[in-house]
Parts: C-alpha cells; structure tokens; sequence
C-alpha cells in the first residue's frame, strides 16, 4: 500500500482552479519527483497535502489516514515533514531554537539532544551557527536550517518544495546529495523541483504537472528520456 | 526627593499601562488584529471585583475571581466573535471589536447602572503610606510597581523558555510555517487571549487601587493609552509595550506635577506618539516586518 495517496485533488484560490483534479502516489522508501513550471500547481499540491490550503474535492491518504480535511498539526503529528517553498525559517530565532521549533511535535519519547546532534553531524555548518540569529543566515545555511528543522520531527515522508531554489550550482549538489542521503536512511521523499535534470536522476518515479493536472508520470529514468520532458524541461 | 517620588509613580502608573500594552501588542502580535475590546476586558474585572469585595471582603480573593472571569471572557469572546473572521478582512474584524467593546459597556450599564461604584480595595482610607528614609510613598504605588514589573519578568521568560512561550514567537513570525511544526495555532491564540485577559484584570485591580470610582468606561481612556504605547514601543513586540507603557506613564505623572501642564497630559502624550511615529514609523522597538506573498 501507498505511504501517500493523493486522489482527483482540486483545489482552488477563489474562482482560480490551482488544481484540477490531480491523483498520484508515493510508496514507502521511494523519492518522487514533481516537476512543473511555474505557476503549475506544484506549491499548491504540496501544501494541500499537508492540510494548510483546503481542498475543495478529492482525498488524501496517508499512512492508512484520511487527512483530507485534518488540519495541518494534527497532519504533522503524524509523521510528514515539509520543507516549504522559500525555506520560511523562523527568521528572528537563533538556529538552536529553530531546530527545537522542529521537534515540537515530538513528546517525552524522543531524545532531542541525541536527534540534534544527527542533524548537526549531517550539517556541521549549523553546528558552527547554533547560536546565530536565523535571519542572518546565507541562502543556503537557511536551507540547511530548513531541511535539519523538517528532520528534527523524524518524518516518515518529507516533502521538500524546491530546495535548490537560489543556490550555486555547488550547493545545489549538496542539497541532492543530502536528500539522497536521508532517502538512504529511511525517509520517503516527495521533492518538488524546477531542476528537473538533478532531480530526475535521484528520483524513483515522477509527474509531469502543468496548469493544475498532472499529464506524465513514469520512473525518474523514463521521463528523463521523454522527449516532451527533454524539450519542456531539460532545456533540449 | 519630590523627584524620586514622582518618578516612582510615574513607573508605577507605567506598569499598569504596561500591563493592559502587553495584551493589545500580544494579540495583535499573534492574531494580527487590533482588540479594540481589550480595554473593556479591565472594566468587567473591576466590576467582578466590586461585587467580591461588596459581598465577601477579601481583595485578594477578588483579584484572583476577576483573573478567572476576564480570562473565560476574552477567551470566549475570541472563539465566538473573532475566530469566525479568521482571514475575513481588517477591517470586518476591527468592526466586530467596536462591537464587542459597546456590547460590554452597555451590559455593564444595565446590570451595574451607569452611577460610579465605589471599589475600596484597602478599605475607605486607602492602604496608606511607607517611608523610606526621607521618600513618602503611597502603598498601593509600591504594590503595582512590584507587581507589574514581577509579571513583566515572569512573562519574558515565559515566551523565551517555555514551549508554548516559543510557539507564540514562531506563529508571530509566520502562522503556515508554525503549523508545518506542529503547531495549533489556534490553541496558541486562544492562549494569547487568556494570557492578554489575566493582565487586563491586574491593571484593573491597580487601577482601582489607585483612584476607586469605578463606572462602565473604566477601561476606554486606559485601553487608548495603553494601545498608543504599545504602538510607541513597537506593535507586535513585549519589550516594546513594557517600553511604551512605562514611558507613557511617565510622562504622564511628569506632565501633572509640572504646573500649567496637567490639563494638556493627554495631548502630550499623542504628540509624543505623533513624534515617535515620524522618527520610527515601527515604534522604539518594532521590527520592520517583511511582506509575505
Ligand atoms: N494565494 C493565492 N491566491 C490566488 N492564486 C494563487 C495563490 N497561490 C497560488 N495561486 C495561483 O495558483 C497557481 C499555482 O500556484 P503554485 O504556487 O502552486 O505554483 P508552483 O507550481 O508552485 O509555481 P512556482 O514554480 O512558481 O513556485 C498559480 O496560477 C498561482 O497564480
Ligand atoms: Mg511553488
């Protein structure tokens, strides 16, 4: 069975139709990709996953609950993570605190100084920053801070909204390395990406979204070597 | 030493502005809207104390049933008249708080009669007098002194140290991302509210102390005050209404013992807030907040 099932979502911002009835799923383990320009929907689908933005029809399953209309706390509790578009740190706390923000959905049963220090050893660099204001961070120690406060609530699915958004091309490679890495570990992941090139190589499976519906979908190597995708996307 | 007198209760009168700031910047840090209510919120936890002392004695008794009763108020006002217009514009809520704050007013008129009542918190001749060396202070200044800046210190490391203190701090900033944590933000509301209401019944019990005529407006000139420093300080940040509150009452003590001066108090103040706005459009100690898209 799925860890995710998304079924005919839709949803929209007023009278605009952001999603027109979209259905994808993701299993335990995998990494999936959605790709899309802008404006396709991709924030939209990820954030009406996790219960912020309501849906006007459809269903999401996941880990055998129907979250649909579960608002997004209660969605957190139960095991997903987001990375959101635009990192969306907590600008005026210190990065230590930032991480603990991140553990705030988890009781007495976890041990928050053995999880942060894993998040320390995968971003030494946040180590070194503990006790920096957040706000004065670089672009991509605040992705860092992003994806090592997403971690700190140990998801069962992580979902990451453009996580190279804005960096050099070093750092982008990092950040695919990083998210292989936790894939490794355990952690199912729903990326979505405008780099469609990197991140089709590290995905199992993705879609295609454009203007609200998903038109492709195939494994990570499939799509690669689609000639719509190539052209759309791959700039060739 | 008339100096050092009229310092001590300019701070005096400072906390208790500071406590009724604390609830208008909380909430409007957290729920971004402005409780134009909350000054209403003092005058019903005058009115519990009223009754407590006239049927039972014992202030300390009445502090603590107005706390109880401000509290499931404010907390209730927001789920019934607020929370509904979550996202409904500004302007629609800023109405319904208008709205709110007559409703009390005119339900106080009714059950209280608009004639003032007489709250004598240390009996009819006031609590009296401590010397210290050569300084002759009231009492009643000294408690509100200790009192609100205790519950200032309390609160500041309440928001710092605390979980839920740290809550409020990460819905402030952004209420999505707060959620993404885990966070139910409208539990944290809810919190502020309670929190915002329990300082309202302080300042009122200070008040009363102070001067104990107590009529169906005792919050409206304070809550305008209060509000103006929390705005003078920074709207959105505690340190800031501290800031504020204390200045206000300051210069409003000042303002009084200067002669000529005391009839133009209130204008001082705006005046002050006008030239604080035109230097620092965010207050001493606002943030310039980014718009989020
Ligand atoms: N708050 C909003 N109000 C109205 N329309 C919105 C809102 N947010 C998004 N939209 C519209 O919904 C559509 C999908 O937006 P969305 O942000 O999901 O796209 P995206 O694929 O994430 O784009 P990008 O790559 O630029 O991040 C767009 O047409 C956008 O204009
Ligand atoms: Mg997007």
């Amino acid at each position: 069975m799925a860890l995710l099932e998304v079924k005919d979502l839709e949803v929209y911002y007023g009278v605009i139709n952001a999603l027109k009835g979209i259905s994808f799923e993701v299993n335990e383990g995998e990494i999936v990709t959605l790709i899309g320009a802008n404006g396709a929907g991709k924030t939209t689908t990820m954030q009406s996953v996790i219960g912020l933005i309501p849906a006007r029809h459809g269903s999401v399953i996941y880990d055998g609950h129907d979250i649909t209309k579960m608002p997004c706390h209660k969605i957190v509790h139960l095991g997903m993570s987001q990375v959101p578009e635009g990192r969306r740190i907590f600008q005026e706390l210190t990065v230590y605190e930032n991480l603990m923000m991140g553990a705030y959905s988890q009781g007495k049963k976890t041990n928050f100084k053995e999880d942060i220090e894993k998040i320390y050893d995968r971003f030494p660099r946040l180590k070194e920053r503990r006790n920096q204001i957040a706000g004065t961070l670089s672009g991509g120690e605040q992705q860092m801070l992003a994806m090592g406060r997403a971690l700190m609530s140990h998801p069962k699915l992580l979902m990451l909204d453009e996580p190279s958004m804005g960096l050099s091309p070093l750092l982008v490679d990092q950040v695919f390395e990083i998210i292989k890495d936790i894939n490794k570990d355990g952690t199912t992941i729903l990326l979505v990406e405008q780099n469609a090139g990197k991140s089709l190589a590290i995905s199992d499976r993705a879609y295609v979204l454009e203007t609200g519906s998903i038109v492709l979908s195939g494994t990570g190597k499939e799509l690669a070597a689609s000639e719509m995708v190539k052209k759309a996307y791959l700039g060739g | 030493m008339e100096i050092i007198e009229t310092l001590i209760n300019g701070l005096s009168l400072g906390g208790t502005y500071a406590m009724i700031a604390l609830g208008y910047t909380m909430v409007y840090g957290i729920a971004k809207m402005l409780n134009f209510a909350h000054g209403d919120i003092i005058m019903v936890g005058g009115y519990t104390l009223f009754v407590t002392l006239s049927t039972m004695g014992m202030p300390i008794l009445g502090l603590a049933l107005a706390v109880v009763v401000c509290v499931v108020l404010g907390v209730t006002v927001e789920k019934v008249a607020y929370k509904p217009l979550r996202g409904a514009s500004p302007l629609a809520v800023l109405i319904t708080a208008i709205g709110v704050s007559y409703l009390l007013q005119s339900l106080a008129q009714i059950i209280f009669s608009s004639a003032p009542r007489m709250v004598y918190v240390g009996g009819q001749d006031g609590l009296g007098f401590v010397t210290i060396g050569s300084l002759k202070i009231q009492k009643h200044i000294l408690i509100t002194l200790v009192c609100s800046v205790v519950i200032m210190v309390v609160l500041s490391l309440f928001v710092k140290y605390t979980k839920i203190g740290r809550a409020m701090i990460a819905v402030s900033e952004d209420k999505g991302a707060a959620q993404l944590m885990g966070i139910n933000v409208n539990m944290i509301i809810t919190i502020t509210f309670a929190i915002g209401s329990a300082l309202a019944a302080f300042a009122g019990f200070f008040m009363l102390m102070k001067s104990p005529s107590l009529t169906n407006t005792l919050g409206a000139m304070p809550g305008i005050k209060a509000f103006t420093a929390a705005v003078i300080g920074g709207i959105g940040s505690l340190p800031g209404a501290m800031l504020g509150g204390l200045f206000i009452g300051l210069i409003e003590t000042i303002a009084q013992v200067v002669p000529g001066m005391g009839a133009y108090t209130v204008a001082i103040e705006f005046l002050v807030l006008i030239i604080v706005l035109l230097v620092r459009p965010t207050g001493i100690l606002g943030k310039k907040r980014r718009e989020k898209v």
